[in-house]
């Protein structure tokens, strides 16, 4: 059995690490504990942070830098019309949230209802005098209060999107006083359009398949779904600049041409903001894939900056034909600056821009080793990888989760671009993917992004169309799956049991 | 945009890749050009142009977004109307210059305003800049559609930064700030000049034709009110007008101190090594006791405490006995194949990469690590969380104290990677008028000298 140095030695479950509440001013802190001895730091061997530690445990959790700035959850109100875009936004929003790493969560109203009243008979429902509806509507939106309030307050959600039309300052206020009672900040997001091609389009897109018009023509839901909206048309008192000054919110109008921002109040809210005002909702694709084959992926070995196979210049130009054959408009091309990459679209003879931060994943002191090797050297390492591949961080590497922040302009830019080809690496393609496809941490790190194949992305009712394309050259296969053994006591063969093949 | 270009056809196979030796990017061999990542993504100059009555905070806002986007890579420079009105009328007498009847006052104020967009066009046409800021009132909207007119003939997007404000209070406090101390006023007494500028504010306003909802909705604007508390925005068009607009909106006039500190001493440091994440020295710790109390005597309302993720810093803030947060981004530049190496290793090891390092030291490049250049845009987020906070004590590194040091004190990509950071010394940084104010504070804890300044001899 292989020496282990004192560094390797796991100890125990792999600690969570929430975020500390600042209570008092350090300054009281600081008299209380004596000015004595600076605790002892230990290395976390999953994730590599620094924390302090008592007899090898780690102890009081330091707060790493989270995204969330708030001590306190945070209520997404959505506020409009119907088929102006809230169940869009709130889901978009959501999406963004969770992927840079705040547990979000949205609460539909319209959903309850549908559990509520099984059938959707027509838009008389949602009558302003139609009492037994109003009634059902109000429960509706109180059921979802108290899921928001589960969630916020004893699921450890961080966000919560209340997804529903809103338009009276009466329901808005009933929301903010739960919200006070609940020690929830509240941030209003109202979508004000009034253009009317862009509320047929909406219709079009995300109502005429919802559950209350299945068993309708188009022109049928249209009709109704139009007299839904005069329903709430009387009532609505939108946002105002004078009447709500002291609330938190953000009024987009006419999709983005326009927004009012009012009292911003932490930094989680700027950053919604920020990423309201750079989505868009033009049509356009965005092509994921990655380099063509490389000298080290033939090796079965990872990282380094090695340049392309001449299977993997076949697929440089066959992606250029590929990027032909779609006539598209504007295409702009992204790679990351390895040689790789820049090989790979140096074969599109397109202009193109080289991001660092589309780098893959540094695998530091791994970096060019196949599996077998790391599995040598560093054992230890190989099984807290499989155990937590999301948030395992190579020796003086980076781990996914890093990735993630580091990717997070790229994914600010590509919502402001339209058409885009991205280069990259499997590590990096895998986190993009997941932002797309809104997949968990759990399964981003597995997310199948194989070479010589190109994804096209194409944003569709609320989600995103995904095609996969391969280009039919021949390459290596480079997924390694999690293995079944992930336990640090394992054989050796059990850690390689699923690594691909290679020469 | 694809490119049918002949030539282009013709070739068949793919250009040879060549590795720039200083910066480490993969380029064509043929003389090619090709775009990295630029952070301003227009193909066109843009010029930013402030809109509001004097006592707004525009040149505040204009010399701010300026330093900003000059740190991040962006070449840009303001335009002050006020300065160039002061160099064509050598005195200024009084408010009665500013009088909406005053023909020659008038006159004047128009040949300076032009002469100023002569320089912009000089500036962004000529010059290679990529952000201009014409820093003026441009209350009305027959100026605004001149500089729109003179905007279009050059090919410059325009994006207007609109202050509005109406809390006497603020207005005040800025009178106070920064009017006293004008070239305008100094022979006069603090009542004397707030007087005066009340006065001359009065000249404008009856004249002033604020950014309009529905007569200016095809413009590209931000509207800023009350400091801060309400935005409108319009029809932002690119890549660094969203970045304006995400930088505007997270700056405030709340006043608070920043305090910028390395780690204590640590084992490396010592042993005259790069990099590494080694723990801290004797010295060290004595140094982080000494923060400690620093710290305390400072007496600082909510304080927030933030390191990197490397054991130096954190071994430091735990001795402060207070809550911090660990930033990945505020680690120390990476220096590759050089990490751990004394300096000497790599002249013995790496000559070439050590004498590139001295020719432009700012966008050298470690062989798979790092430059300052890098740093920056690793930086530029926490950057932004600074802005929005308030009290901060931030311990980090020299590379990483460096670049934050050069954004709050405006130094060039030239003199960032000299700036004088040594280690046991306190920087406090306490904005003011149109800067900062800084003091160092050095808390008596021997240490070895981690600074090489630029060589002689290249």
């Amino acid at each position: 059995m292989k020496h282990r140095s004192s560094s390797e030695q796991h100890h125990g479950k792999r600690p969570r690490v929430p975020a500390a509440a600042a209570t008092t001013s350090p300054q009281d802190r600081m008299e209380d504990k004596p000015p004595s001895n600076p605790r002892e730091l230990t290395q976390n061997p999953l994730k590599k942070i620094w924390m302090p530690c008592k007899n090898g445990l780690p102890e009081k959790h330091i707060s790493q830098r989270k995204i969330c700035m708030t001590n306190c959850p945070t209520l997404i109100v959505t506020v409009g019309l119907p088929a102006r875009g809230k169940t869009y936004i709130s889901k978009k929003l959501t999406r963004y949230l969770n992927w840079i790493g705040v547990p979000t969560r949205e609460f539909n109203v319209g959903q309850y209802r549908r559990e509520c009243v099984k059938i959707y008979k027509s838009f008389e429902f949602f009558r302003p005098d139609n009492e037994e509806g109003l009634k059902i509507r109000r429960q509706c939106a109180s059921a979802a209060l108290n899921d928001v309030r589960q969630y916020l307050a004893e699921e450890g959600g961080q966000v919560a999107v209340f997804d529903a039309t809103n338009t009276t300052r009466e329901r808005r206020e009933t929301i903010i006083q739960f919200a006070e009672q609940n020690g929830f900040k509240v941030f209003f997001v109202e979508s004000v359009c009034e253009d009317p091609d862009v509320i047929q389009e909406n219709i079009v897109q995300v109502k005429l398949g919802s559950p209350d018009y299945t068993n309708c023509n188009t022109e049928e839901a249209v009709e109704d779904f139009m007299k839904r909206i005069k329903c709430y048309e009387n009532s609505y008192e939108t946002l105002d600049e004078v009447l709500d000054r002291d609330l938190s919110y953000i009024k987009i109008m006419d999709v983005g041409q326009r927004y009012l921002v009012n009292r911003v109040l932490d930094h989680i809210q700027s950053r919604i903001v920020y990423y309201l005002m750079n989505i868009h909702i033009t049509p356009r694709s965005i092509y994921l894939c990655r380099h063509g084959e490389s000298e080290l992926n033939v090796n079965g070995r990872i990282g380094g900056d090695s340049g392309l196979t001449p299977r993997g210049k076949e697929f440089g130009k066959k992606l250029s034909q590929f990027i032909l054959e779609q006539g598209i408009s504007d295409l702009k091309v992204w790679t990351s600056q390895m040689k790789r990459t820049i090989q790979t679209a140096e074969a599109l003879n397109v202009p193109y821009e080289q991001w660092k931060v589309l780098n893959e994943i540094d695998a530091g002191v791994c970096e060019e080793m196949m599996y077998e090797e790391i599995q040598d050297h560093y054992p230890l390492e190989f099984a807290l990888r499989d155990q937590d591949k999301y948030r395992y961080r190579y020796p003086k590497g980076e781990s996914y989760e890093d990735l993630v922040q580091r990717l997070e302009p790229v994914i600010m830019e590509l919502e402001r671009q339209e058409n885009v080809l991205v280069v990259c690496h499997q590590a990096v393609m895998r986190c993009l993917l997941a932002y797309f496809l809104d997949k968990t941490a759990e399964e981003l790190p597995y997310l199948k992004c194989p070479l010589h194949t190109v994804l096209k992305l194409t944003p569709v009712a609320y989600g995103c169309k995904v095609e996969s394309i391969s280009l039919n050259v021949d390459a290596v296969d480079t997924h390694r799956e999690r293995p079944e053994n992930v336990e640090v006591s394992r054989m050796s063969e059990e850690a390689l049991l699923t690594v691909p093949a290679h020469q």
